[in-house]
């Protein structure tokens, strides 16, 4: 239990591996988890972390080729005082930067860009910037590397990547939808206002080689999933040439390069790995077990579901995943996909859970003053419930299909 | 005689306009923008949220790779389109007249500036095909409802005719 405490709080309290990497550490030392258990867990996820490291290279390098810029030319080109048609061409690319480069990618590099695109057309911001907050979370679904929450799940349930996807497609899908049909309703207003398009009449330079490098890796995790191939090596494909290219044409510098790999962060997970099967290993699942239900039937799934977006905005998503697939694990893939559909759709009720919001809001009052977030807490409880209740329908009827 | 012209993106030559046609020669004109801060804060709050990753600490020198933080660039970029958007407005008005910039919570802000104002002009917003409640979005109707003063509400383009005009109840 005191891991498990450890877990909860520390690596929300202390957002880098300074803490994390210790704690599991002492998770070996103590004798929670034995050293072949923890190396088994170290080479499970290891191939994951390489694959979530190449992702993150490849978003980075895609980002200094020029890639989200020219989406920003492209959008303020196509969607030129039609603000509605903004809207859809966000949530296109915010669905696929996130499934594929991460929500990191659509977080830190495409919410930037929408924001300007949206100021240069004379749109009103917040519609497509709430699109790409939203996105961030729930498009996260679809692939083991869009989201940290994926990752600790997929090391700890043991899905093949395939699998996952193939699960998780109706359920991304579905809940995008929602995303949509909420999203233009409730700013239905800022959406009709219209846009003062200004004279801008360039034409967007698309950088054709980051574009059909991440055309290629995509081909790439079907066809290496196809061979019985571990995708990872597609990214690492993808990831490679663009920065081969980069140093050929000194645009970028090895330091450069390393650095966007975000090691600290790799370690975090890494380390929390190894606390998740410390977690499993310590029978938590037998002491907790009666409050997640053992099954894979739809009732079942619902309950693991909300009570997943429960924990995450009571506490964190982070945590609440840790503490949950443990406990899911033992009903299979269909119960372990249940929780990550509520920690990862839930957040959009209060972004990181509310410990991690007040956090948050003590450093930016220290800014700014104290922010009002009512709308957006009334975007969250308008979206969630619905885009989660269909979402575990949607992979409740996936399992049947593929099979749980 | 003050008269305050709420500009937002997308309806605001409209209230310019009419400006330009009712405000008397000698009335001070008063361009109001309202920085609305919860978008520029929902990114800081997405970007907090990425737990793990490496957060600079705030206040040291600019932050690079994955340690941007978004909500950075969107208030870079609102402070930038705010400006923009008052000259264009003061531009297209060609009298002299005085840029407000605010920023907080938009219908309360306009409400407050409009506190001694001898007339307010603002447009509708929100579905403007038909004619009905639905023409006023959630923060343009909290303003003319609770407007201190009198208020000139415009369309911001040809307004539908009266065939857009819902059936009148049976009668009892």
């Amino acid at each position: 239990m005191a891991v498990l405490v450890c877990a909860v709080v520390r690596p929300w309290g202390w957002p880098e591996a300074v803490v994390a990497v210790p704690a599991a550490a002492v998770v070996v030392g103590a004798g929670a988890i034995s050293l072949p258990h923890a190396a088994a867990e170290a080479g499970r996820l290891g191939p994951v972390i390489g694959f979530l490291a190449a992702v993150l290279v490849l978003a980075q390098l895609c980002a200094d080729e020029g890639l989200f810029q020219a989406c920003g030319a492209w959008m303020a080109h196509s969607a030129a005082g039609r603000p509605r048609r903004l809207l859809v061409q966000v949530f296109a690319l915010a669905s696929v930067i996130t499934a594929v480069l991460s929500l990191d990618a659509t977080v830190v590099l495409l919410t930037p860009v929408v924001f300007a695109t949206a100021a240069r057309l004379g749109a009103r911001p917040k519609p497509h910037l709430y699109a790409c907050t939203h996105l961030s979370n729930t498009a996260s679904l679809l692939l083991p590397v869009s989201n940290l929450t994926n990752l600790l799940a997929f090391a700890a349930a043991g899905v093949s990547f395939t699998r996952f996807a193939a699960l998780m497609t109706l359920p991304w899908l579905v809940a995008i939808g929602v995303e949509y049909l909420v999203l233009r309703h409730f700013f239905a207003a800022d959406l009709d206002a219209g846009a003062e398009a200004p004279a801008a009449a360039d034409t967007p330079h698309l950088p054709w080689f980051a574009l059909l490098t991440v055309v290629g890796t995509l081909a790439g995790f079907v066809v290496t999933s196809a061979l019985g191939l571990n995708p990872a090596w597609a990214a690492f494909a993808g990831a490679t040439v663009l920065a081969v290219r980069a140093l050929v044409r000194r645009s970028s510098t090895p330091t450069a390069i390393v650095g966007s790999a975000a090691l600290p962060f790799l370690a975090f997970v890494l380390a929390l790995g190894v606390v998740v099967r410390a977690v499993v290993d310590n029978g938590l699942a037998s002491g907790l077990a009666h409050l997640v239900p053992h099954s894979s039937t739809l009732p079942a799934l619902l309950g693991v579901a909300a009570l997943a977006a429960v924990l995450a905005n009571v506490i964190n998503n982070l945590p609440a995943t840790l503490v949950l697939v443990p406990l899911a694990a033992p009903a299979g893939a269909g119960a372990v996909l249940a929780v990550l559909l509520g920690v990862n759709i839930g957040p959009n009720l209060t972004y990181a859970g509310s410990l991690a919001t007040l956090l948050w809001r003590r450093i930016v009052r220290e800014h700014e003053g104290d922010v009002d977030l009512g709308e957006f807490t009334r975007l969250g409880l308008l979206v969630v419930p619905a885009a989660l209740t269909l979402a575990v329908v949607a992979l409740w009827g996936s399992l049947q299909i593929v099979g749980g | 005689m003050a008269v305050v012209v709420w500009i937002t993106e997308g309806t605001w030559p409209a209230c310019v306009d009419s400006a330009r046609a009712h405000a008397p020669d000698d009335a001070e004109v008063v361009l109001l923008h309202v920085l609305d801060t919860e978008p520029a804060a929902v990114a800081h709050g997405a970007f907090a949220g990425l737990l793990g990753r490496a957060h600079p600490n705030p206040g040291h020198r600019p932050a690079t790779g994955w340690g941007r933080d978004p909500g950075d660039a969107a208030e870079e970029t609102a402070a930038i389109s705010e400006r923009q958007l008052l000259q264009a407005a003061a531009d297209r008005l060609g009298r002299p007249c005085v840029q407000q910039a605010r920023a907080g919570r938009v219908e309360r802000e306009v409400v407050a500036a409009a506190d001694g104002a001898d007339l307010l002009i603002l447009a509708r917003d929100g579905d403007l095909t038909h004619l009905g409640p639905h023409s006023l979005g959630h923060a343009t109707r909290f303003v003319v409802d609770h407007a201190p003063c009198p208020v000139l509400l415009v369309w911001p383009k040809a307004a539908p005719d009266l065939t857009a005009l819902p059936p009148p109840p049976p009668p009892r």
